[in-house]
């Protein structure tokens, strides 16, 4: 599959210089491990982006927070209430801060804070660097979704374009656009489509022509003139609009929303985008955050064996290393389901001991990976497969006895929750499926979708939720609409209907005038 | 391609403009919590920040999501001792069994999201309240004055501040301090080759002269190489900033405290006190505030009393002047204190008092205040208000004026604060 991986890494230099190990990192000494790092990376293979590490304060840190984690955003009050919120966790010492943030570009850009230690740093280098940013370069949803390329070139395009309409519209209008589009943020993501790439120069020059564009589209699709009767006829054989279910709310939005104005739809349009560009990290929590753990601690260990690292700086990571994949058992005060990074290390170190020592059971199981080489097989696993399939895929027996799961069904219908399955012969396969399905974000949140615009007379939507498993809408639902319609201009219906076509729930909102 | 940046210096505060738009979507909560604090705090402790709770129903950003019921299948790990098929209650409260790292803003419950207003943005937010101009915010909140002086030398400054002889005083020191040895070892081996030198002088003993002019070279090469003026011999004048120490001023707040005052009269009366004891805090170093209540007896109490204490019965205003004027003779003489006087007042009095509140305000308390601001809190005028007025008319230090909302306060003080931007 992959031509870089399928040899074996070179034996280690016999004997290398220890590296000095003192409490507090220097540019030189972070030079020095870096270039460790990344040689002994290469020596596995791993393909990376080109890495830019920048060394940050803690202000910073939460600034970086505050902005889901990008560089440059745009501005809007939530990300405030977000950094409020951060600085004062931290400033009463209720929160550490994360060591680390990486962000998908080109070049990958790796944020060490001043406070790390020099141990931390070299975990953080290992962690994101060549963790994350492998990832990032390889699996295919990155691939397939984002460009790395071009991500901070468009976010600066966003930011100053919001920044523009915020001097020509007002700062309330916006904000309120803004709102409205992150409460559907979710619902602004091509599921099945394949995206097109963002580059800044061509959105800046397509953006007005975009603009003219949209805008005659939408006025011919509602029209006022009257028609000629014949044509009329014809047309109302298909009066359905639109011809299929739109999953991207946001989309359908921009495209067809017959009050907005161009500059309105364009902020649509951003928010669409900057959603599509997180929504392949919002299905590979598990792998993406196993992967970089997993490196950091085989990476960090292989430097050992070859002798650059002392023994007190082992220590320190391990600790951390540690703590972050501690996973609590259900009834933990700690316990807020399962750690991705926890399940996600196990499972890649699974992996790699299926390849390398498999057991009777793993031959079983796997019969294609039990013996085969590990670092091409678990790179295989990485570029090709998203939570749900990875889980779906790999997940082993020895797993699941290791963390003990078990499965729960909690039926409306039913007077108690049942237990279906446990780590158990019978239940392997069980929950094996239950969990992979828990990582779907299909099911994870509604699937609501456009279902048909009342070309005819109110020009109101209709949104129909599908109900999975007779599952309800939570009590947000109607704040969610008002967003909606507030976007859409006219009234906006949502049809919850439940596995056997039967509406089941209905709301009507109509946007508050003016 | 590696690259390691240090982005240390490049900013951080770069979600202030977020910080911004949180603060002015929730103007209206923020005002009013401001509100509360004013009404809660003592006039001395105004200029200070202030935690303020939003509900957090207010700061909610609604999506679409999952509602309980239905059916549903969660995986848990850790288990103890279930077996398939077994049957368990359901936990009380809901989803408790929440799972997949649905913490975060649920996790917190319904507590209110409490932030901190800084002292900038909660006085920001006060004087908005008030309608301040602009020219007096920045007057108010501008910190005092300093003067800088010199206090001894310090080893680093700016080049203006480089103290020269200092600086030559002590690389005089460390030449002959860093030379001595040399220059004493030099001074024995030129004596020596002198010996050598006087006649006659054998060939072995030319080598031996050879060797020690060498010597002699090497040395003075080395004192040669010590540097005339190093950096650590620079000396520079250090100064130091001082608050320039300003006069002392003593800050009379009068309040008629008779039943017809209600809270949210007192309240604008507070507001009107601080406004002035901000004013004066720009300008004195030292203030005390002195508070006198009254209704038909004056007397002075603390600030809690002033604020929070209710009378009845009539009104007789000269009592409390009459009890003004009797403090600062006891208390403030003029020569050295700058006298204020702020009186507040729903414009009751006892019909025969007002002429004679005039008179005691034009010839024993106006001779020695600085300034004296009288602010009624309803509209109607009654006798001591066109008493006032005629006051009013003939002095300079007399302002008047009616407030029945906040920001008709400010122009009371119009005066005070145009003479004070003009001084600038």
């Amino acid at each position: 599959m992959n031509h870089t991986l399928s040899d074996r890494p070179p034996p280690a230099q016999a004997s290398a210089a220890k590296l000095p190990a003192p409490g507090d990192w220097t540019f030189e000494l972070l030079h020095q491990y870096h270039e460790a790092i990344r040689s002994t990376a290469q020596r596995f293979g791993l393909d990376t982006y080109p890495n830019q590490l920048e060394i940050i304060t803690a202000e910073q840190m939460m600034d970086a927070y505050a902005s889901v984690g990008m560089p440059v955003n745009y501005r809007h009050w939530s990300y405030g209430k977000e950094f409020i919120a951060t600085d004062r966790n931290y400033r009463r010492g209720q929160m550490g801060l994360a060591y680390e943030i990486v962000i998908n570009a080109n070049p990958c850009i790796s944020y060490l804070m001043e406070e790390n230690t020099m141990a931390m740093q070299a975990l953080v280098i290992a962690h994101a660097a060549y963790g994350h940013n492998s990832f990032f370069k390889g699996n295919y949803l990155f691939r397939m979704w984002t460009d790395a390329s071009s991500i901070i070139d468009y976010l600066v395009y966003a930011k100053d374009y919001v920044a523009g309409c915020e001097e020509r519209h007002g700062i309330d209008a916006v904000e309120l656009l803004l709102d409205s589009c992150h409460a559907l943020m979710n619902y602004g993501v091509d599921r099945y489509r394949r995206p097109s790439r963002l580059s800044l120069g061509e959105e800046r020059a397509r953006a007005a022509d975009r603009e003219a564009y949209a805008q005659q589209q939408v006025n011919e699709l509602w029209r006022t003139l009257p028609r000629r009767p014949e044509k009329e006829a014809a047309e109302k054989e298909a009066t359905r609009f639109p011809a299929e279910p739109q999953e991207n709310l946001l989309y359908f939005i921009e495209k067809n929303a017959p009050l907005l104005e161009p500059w309105q739809r364009e902020i649509v349009r951003i928010v669409r985008k900057v959603a599509q560009y997180f929504y392949p990290q919002r299905q590979t929590q598990v792998m993406n955050e196993g992967w970089a753990t997993f490196w950091h601690h085989h990476l960090l260990n292989t430097l050992y064996d070859d002798g650059y690292l002392a023994d007190g700086l082992m220590i320190e990571w391990l600790k951390s290393h540690t703590n972050v994949v501690f996973q609590p058992p259900v009834g933990h005060p700690s316990y807020h389901g399962i750690n991705p990074y926890a399940l996600g290390f196990a499972m890649y170190s699974d992996i790699k001991r299926i390849c390398e020592a498999p057991s009777d059971e793993d031959r079983d199981w796997f019969p294609d990976i039990a013996g085969s080489d590990w670092l091409a097989t678990l790179d295989h696993a990485m570029r090709n497969f998203k939570d749900e399939s990875f889980i779906g895929q790999y997940l082993s027996p020895r797993l699941m006895r290791a963390f003990r799961l078990f499965a729960i069904v909690d039926d409306e219908k039913a007077p108690k929750l049942e237990v279906s399955a446990i780590h158990d012969e019978a239940g392997y396969r069980i929950l094996r499926e239950a969990m992979s399905r828990q990582y779907d974000l299909g099911s994870r949140e509604p699937n609501i979708q456009v279902w048909s615009v009342n070309l005819r007379s109110d020009r109101s939507l209709v949104l129909r939720h599908t109900q999975h498993n007779e599952r309800p809408l939570d009590d947000s639902a109607e704040e969610v609409l008002k967003h909606v319609a507030r976007l859409w201009g006219f009234p906006v219906h949502l049809e919850s209907v439940d596995s056997k076509g039967k509406r089941s729930r209905h709301w009507l909102v109509t946007p508050a005038p003016g | 391609m590696q690259q390691i940046i240090d982005r240390r210096l490049a900013g951080k505060n770069k979600s202030i403009g977020n910080r911004e738009r949180f603060l002015r979507r929730h103007k209206e909560q923020i005002r009013e919590a401001v509100k509360r604090a004013v009404a809660g705090r003592g006039i001395r402790d105004i200029a200070q920040g202030e935690d303020i709770p939003i509900p957090r129903r207010d700061i909610r950003e609604p999506v679409f999501g999952h509602g309980s019921g239905g059916r549903r299948e969660m995986v848990h790990p850790g288990n103890r001792d279930f077996v398939r098929g077994d049957r368990i209650d359901r936990p009380q409260g809901g989803g408790g069994q929440g799972g997949s790292g649905q913490a975060g803003d649920s996790g917190e419950g319904e507590d209110d999201f409490v932030f901190h207003l800084t002292k900038e943005e909660f006085m920001q937010v006060f004087f908005d309240d008030l309608a301040l101009p602009n020219l007096v915010r920045t007057t108010l909140a501008d910190t005092p004055a300093y003067k800088t002086h010199r206090a001894g030398f310090s080893s680093d400054g700016t080049p203006n501040n480089l103290h020269v002889v200092r600086s030559m005083r002590g690389a005089i020191g460390r030449r002959i301090a860093l030379g001595s040895q040399a220059r004493r070892e030099l001074a024995r081996l030129e004596a020596l080759l002198e010996v050598l030198l006087a006649p006659p002088v054998s060939p072995s003993r030319r080598q031996e002269i050879q060797a020690l002019e060498d010597d002699i070279e090497a040395l003075r090469a080395h004192i040669e190489r010590i540097p005339y003026l190093d950096p650590i011999d620079l000396r520079y004048r250090n100064r130091v900033r001082t608050p320039v120490p300003t006069a002392r001023a003593v800050m009379f707040c009068l309040m008629d405290v008779s039943g017809s005052m209600d809270e949210a009269r007192k309240d604008l009366a507070k507001r009107f006190f601080i406004l002035l004891y901000l004013f004066l805090t720009r300008h004195y170093e030292r203030i005390d505030i002195v508070f006198i209540r009254h209704h038909t007896q004056a007397q002075e109490v603390s600030e809690h009393d002033f604020f929070h204490a209710t009378e009845t019965g009539g009104t007789v205003v000269s009592s409390a002047l009459v009890l003004m004027e009797q403090i600062i003779r006891a208390r403030y003489p003029s020569g050295e204190w700058n006298i204020y006087g702020a009186h507040a007042s729903d414009g009751d009095n006892w019909h025969n008092d007002s002429a004679h509140c005039r008179e005691l305000l034009a010839n024993e308390i106006l001779p020695l205040c600085r300034y004296f601001a009288y602010i009624q809190v309803v509209e109607q005028e009654q006798n001591l208000w066109q008493e006032y007025a005629a006051l009013a008319a003939i002095s300079d230090t007399f302002a008047m004026r009616k407030a029945s909302t906040a920001d008709q306060i400010y122009p009371v003080f119009r005066e005070l604060f145009s003479k004070e931007v003009r001084a600038k």
